[in-house]
């Protein structure tokens, strides 16, 4: 009895001691954390850690954690998905490979959980964070501390994730967990609470990120940048995010329900008492299809800037690009029924959405014509940001071509949860959305870090990405006309399928060797970085605000708000000179948020009311739930949160910071690195 | 005008539209439980819907006790702007009052049902019931809990503008959850019912 | 790196060549009358918007090349950014493409309804499904003879399936006669499949619904008229029936279920699993 209140459903058998690989990744995580704690002692970086990382509301720190958590979760998904194509290629025929069913099943739910909501969804976050202020001429978001909320946030419901690998299960239902399955009847187990609490946590997180840059960009932007000046990749993180603030309260009000069917006993969408699945299928692909667009309108605004900075040109068709991206964001709410034609809707129904499916992919498809005649009488540097891009093109075609394919009714009955859809999808979130934020990545490292990437590796990774992807999806898109279904975790020999999956297998191999010289490209960029130094602050000739300051940014982005008369101000001014001026600047004192440890302490009660409600821990679950709160109530009592850095203070760290660029300068010009001679920049007049 | 005034007229209108966009958030939730309710209200598992088990004047006391609220806070955001304290907290004590009524009320009408075995777990349509109906409750609620906290900040620190800001939040959500309450009131128990 | 690809994308076709020949592309290769139409409609689909797609993927290539920096012959303009006559021609082909592709959109969604009984002189067949965990239960209403995991149903006679499932999602499919339908508790879903030829085509589900969703397969083997009236009337002679309690049996989750045949059938089964999530059945059984 005591037992049952103390501990809940929680008792040792959570953890599978006798299953070897669930026990080797324990070890394996168990480690890593030992390793960094160990790291943290020898170094004495205990209280650096709180003061500059656990505690920041610097946009660029925060950013830059977000893409670390994406890194990590990425290498876990795909570590997922090798698993998956390993088990595929080996159970034809009377094996059934190594992995039983009941595990198979959780292994591609989180594939697909991590890689949407913990790998591209944070990237994403990362990126906008660290550009979209810099490009806008702001100092930071417009709610700095709800920023490291919903960073921390996103980090729990990782960590809600990985604790399910060795504590308990996690869903076995598939990404999106339908129900009935999902119901308590047919997932008996803790694996579809652990799905709801890290997807509920994270989420509200994402819904308050979507706030802030809303407002960031609407109310933030430095003067004379009206909207039709903004750099594009602006236009599109503020339609993103519409979605974002438009979608996300549907999927919280879809997995709240799932949630009380399971924990309240209700019938939302149980397979008795009149429950109605179907609907909760309508409510998650609402949030569903607005989430891809999410997705891969940052990277076409990544791509627009890459296009015109390496191509030396203008964009093409600005005022068409946000025009399309405008009617794509009002367009993606029209959609959402193509994901599930075939659950007889009748023929009216599915040829609208069919039809509206197909609309939409016009301005979508048309973007790629602006960006070939950006470069069109262009002057093109194949750096790895264009190669990414290159890679997108070609590849986002195909991807962009099957999915109106499948927009045809008729077409989907026969591919629709085949392994023709699985290449798709994948077609299109690895192609668009994945080699734009590496682009993303690659392009604005030297700004976050003072100096660029090491181009050959860089080139290395690329290469092994795109052949690895090709020779890992082509053979998918094959099997899909061979009839083969998703989700199976053994076939018969006679349907010839063996020799597809065993080729697959080879191609996330392909991927898995990208991802290693990405690392090698990290680690010898770091170990060189000296000579990669970027003096200038503009690495790559810019076109845009962030160009203008110093990498790494100061903390204070701007020293003095820039006024911008033109898109693509930072390349105006360079052409006209006046980007250098003689004159001297004028500071004034800057307004900055203060460090807090509240966004991070916020969260880890979050985590630990997650946890509780997963394993019915009655107490435990009350003590999160409180402290969350009782934090949030200290906080408003508190009015210290803000304090104004001193105009002189601006102008010594200025003035610091140009001396260090000359020495720097001229020691990387007499050692023959960097070229260029130093610009003293003055943002005051750009 | 100083810079530090001038910082914090920007910094209001930024926050204030923030908290507009959050309020937009909170619509498209309720939106989505009312697409829910509205589907599943039907699916009585043949028991009775929440039509048959409701009294409409006993909602309606409820209606017009939310209501007056939504007056009286009204009432004390003119205080703020006269900067009579003692007033606003008045008229919040008032708007307290109502909404603990409202919400007492509505706890009241629950627990009738469940005892009368109409529960959430019956059917889908009482599922969507309670889920709706209680999701504005609980809205409500935790605005009872702001309103207390911010009296109490009010008594603390004073008529600040970081205040009068916080009271102008609660304002938007307290109207907001009025006119959710209109939505819940016509669909919920009005249509079909007279 | 222009050649670098060439060299690819030879080695891929290559590839794809040797793999391709002597492999059953099941969708390429319909046994009736709607996969083949469905067949049509993703070729034409296919050769359609490869129009937009090859020259795509050609231009990238061809502006790349012309364009990168070590070309000092080709034109630089920096400042150009507009042409009102290009937008014009790359949006209005697409949407001429877009515009096509509606109307067969259209027409394909109504021809090729599942609900919509097929244009077909005879009286269709029906067999209902009931998908279970993990296997398929098939009840002939007309003949009242059931099976599990196995159909069997004259050759160019149109079958008119009622489906519907106890508990999670499956979908039903037949990929080498049509396309699929879901199977869902509390709703009855129907498709209407015919085969041209006899023969033996494999069922699968394409929904994931659990652990033995893997082997959640049935056959469906089409044979003559004669054929078929004699299976007919050998599962008549199967010692097992159909009752309430036989089918609460199969209800018990099983995995590589084998194949059964019912030789008499309680008709209510279909009607009470349909109806049962929405209203409660006496005795919460089937009568």
């Amino acid at each position: 009895m005591m037992q049952k209140i103390l501990f809940g459903n929680l008792t040792w058998q959570a953890i599978p001691f006798n299953n070897p690989i669930i026990m080797g990744a324990a070890v394996f995580m168990v480690a890593i954390i030992l390793l960094i704690i160990g790291a943290l002692f020898y170094f004495k970086q205990w209280k650096t850690l709180w003061t500059e990382w656990l505690t920041t509301v610097d946009h660029k720190k925060i950013g830059l954690m977000y893409i670390i958590l994406a890194f990590v979760m990425l290498v876990r998904g795909l570590i997922d998905a090798a698993m998956m194509r390993l088990q595929q290629a080996i159970a034809v025929g009377d094996s059934m490979g190594y992995l039983p069913p009941e595990h198979y099943d959780q292994i591609f739910t989180a594939h697909g959980v991590i890689m949407i909501f913990f790998m591209a969804m944070p990237f994403m976050f990362g990126l906008i964070n660290i550009v979209l202020p810099l490009q806008i001429g702001a100092r930071d978001v417009a709610f700095p501390f709800l920023n490291s909320l919903s960073f921390w946030l996103a980090v729990v419901g990782a960590v809600l994730l990985n604790i399910s690998l060795v504590i308990g299960d996690f869903a076995a239902t598939g990404w999106l967990a339908y129900p009935p399955l999902s119901e308590l009847a047919y997932s008996p187990g803790v694996g579809v609470d652990y799905y709801i609490m890290a997807l509920q946590i994270s989420g509200i997180g994402t819904l308050l990120s979507g706030i802030n840059f809303v407002v960031t960009i609407l109310k933030m932007r430095c003067p004379g940048m009206t909207l039709m000046k903004m750099p594009v990749f602006v236009w599109t993180s503020l339609c993103s995010m519409i979605l974002v603030i438009l979608a996300f309260p549907v999927l919280t009000v879809t997995l709240a329900l799932l949630c009380f069917d399971r924990y309240f006993g209700m019938h939302f969408f149980t397979a008795d008492a009149g429950g109605n699945a179907m609907m909760y299928i309508n409510l998650i692909w609402i949030w569903g299809h607005p989430e891809v667009y999410i997705l891969i309108l940052p990277a076409f605004g990544i791509y627009s800037e890459v296009v015109a900075t390496f191509s030396k040109k203008y964009l093409f068709g600005y005022a068409t690009m946000v025009w399309a991206t405008a009617c794509i964001t009002l367009l993606a709410f029209s959609v959402w029924l193509h994901h599930f034609f075939t659950m007889g809707a009748g023929a009216n129904v599915n040829a609208f959405f069919g039809i509206a499916t197909m609309v939409i992919s016009v301005p979508t498809g048309v973007k790629v014509f602006n960006w070939l005649f950006t470069m069109y009488r262009g002057r093109i540097t194949f750096t790895t940001p264009m190669l990414w891009t290159m890679g997108f093109i070609s590849t986002f075609a195909i991807g962009g071509m099957t999915g109106v394919l499948m927009a045809v009714p008729a077409i989907d009955y026969q591919v629709h949860n085949s392994l023709f859809l699985i290449a798709h999808f994948h077609n299109a979130i690895i192609g668009g959305v994945l080699f734009g934020y590496l682009a993303g990545l690659t392009y604005w490292f030297p700004k976050v870090f003072g100096f660029k990437l090491n181009e050959t590796l860089g080139r290395y990774a690329f290469w092994s990405w795109i052949i690895g992807f090709y020779v890992a999806f082509l053979p998918v898109y094959l099997l899909g006309m061979m009839g083969m279904t998703r989700r199976l975790s053994h076939y018969d020999a006679a349907t010839g399928w063996h020799p597809f999956l065993v080729v697959a297998a080879i191609g996330v191999l392909i991927i898995c060797g990208g991802v290693l010289f990405q690392v090698a490209q990290l680690l010898v960029s770091i170990k060189n970085r000296a000579s990669y130094r970027d003096v200038t602050g503009d690495p790559w000739d810019g076109r845009t605000l962030e160009w203008s300051i110093a990498s790494p940014a100061p903390f204070y982005n701007f020293a003095i708000t820039p006024h911008v008369n033109s898109r693509d101000a930072f390349w105006q001014a360079k052409q006209e000179g006046s980007h250098q001026s003689e004159t001297k600047p004028q500071y004034e004192d800057i307004h900055m948020p203060k460090n807090t440890g509240v966004g991070f302490i916020i969260a880890v009660f979050s985590g630990i009311f997650g946890f509780a409600a997963v394993w019915h821990i009655v107490w435990l679950s009350i003590v999160g739930l409180a402290g969350a709160i009782i934090t949030v109530i200290v906080r408003s009592f508190n009015m210290e949160v803000d304090y104004y850095l001193k105009a002189d203070d601006v102008e010594r760290m200025e003035r610091e910071r140009q001396s260090m660029i000359t020495q720097m300068a001229t020691k990387a010009a007499c050692c023959g690195s960097v070229a260029t001679q130093p610009q003293i920049l003055n943002t005051q007049n750009i | 005008m100083t810079q530090a005034a001038t910082h914090a007229d920007h910094s209001d209108d930024t926050d204030i539209f923030g908290f507009w966009i959050y309020i937009l958030s909170d619509c498209i939730l309720f939106a989505s439980l009312f697409a829910v309710f509205a589907v599943l209200q039907s699916n009585v598992y043949g028991g009775p819907g929440i039509k048959e088990l409701s009294n409409l004047s006993y909602v309606l006391i409820e209606t017009m006790v939310l209501l007056a609220s939504s007056f009286t806070y009204g009432l004390s955001i003119l205080s703020v702007y006269k900067n009579a304290k003692y007033r606003v907290l008045f008229y919040l004590g008032l708007t307290f009052l109502l909404g603990a009524s409202f919400v007492g009320m509505e706890i009241n009408e629950f627990t009738h049902l469940f005892l009368e075995g109409h529960t959430w777990q019956s059917s889908a349509a009482l599922s969507s019931f309670f889920a709706l109906v209680g999701t504005h409750g609980l809205h409500v609620s935790i605005g009872l809990l702001w309103m207390l906290l911010l009296m109490a900040q009010l008594i603390t620190f004073g008529m600040t503008p970081v205040i009068s800001r916080r009271l102008t939040y609660l304002g938007l959500f307290w109207a907001f959850l009025d006119i959710i309450w209109i939505f819940v009131f016509t669909i919920v128990y009005l249509m079909g019912s007279i | 790196m222009l050649k670098r690809r060439r060299l690819l994308i030879t080695g891929l076709m290559c590839g794809i060549a040797l793999l391709l020949s002597g492999c059953k592309f099941v969708l390429l290769d319909p046994k009736g009358m709607i996969a083949a139409d469905e067949k049509r409609i993703m070729l034409t689909s296919i050769l359609l918007m490869l129009i937009v797609v090859l020259p795509v993927i050609f231009l990238a290539f061809a502006i790349a090349w012309r364009y990168r920096e070590s070309n000092k012959h080709a034109t630089y303009a920096p400042e150009w950014s507009h042409n009102l006559l290009l937008e014009i021609i790359w949006w209005s082909i697409p949407c001429a493409i877009i515009a096509t592709l509606a109307t067969i959109t259209w027409i394909s969604s109504h021809r090729l309804d599942p609900y919509k009984p097929l244009a077909v002189k005879g009286e269709p067949l029906e067999i209902d499904v009931i998908a279970l965990r993990w296997k398929w239960l098939f009840i002939y209403p007309k003949q009242t003879i059931a099976t599990v995991n196995f159909i069997q149903f004259p050759v160019n006679v149109p079958v008119r399936f009622m489906i519907t499932a106890e508990g999670p999602m499956n979908s039903f499919q037949i990929p080498q006669l049509g396309g699929q339908i879901y199977a869902m508790a509390g709703m009855q879903t129907k498709l209407h499949l015919i085969a041209n030829a006899v023969g033996d085509y494999d069922g699968i589900s394409a929904n994931f619904s659990g652990d033995g969703f893997s082997d959640m397969k049935f056959i469906a083997r089409v044979t003559t008229k004669a054929q078929f009236d004699q299976w007919v009337k050998t599962v008549k002679q199967s010692k097992a029936t159909l009752t309430s309690d036989a089918y609460n049996q199969l209800v018990v989750p099983s995995i590589k279920h084998p194949q059964q045949s019912f030789s008499a059938v309680n008709k209510t089964i279909f009607e009470t699993v349909v109806m049962k999530t929405m209203m409660p059945m006496t005795e919460g059984n089937i009568k």
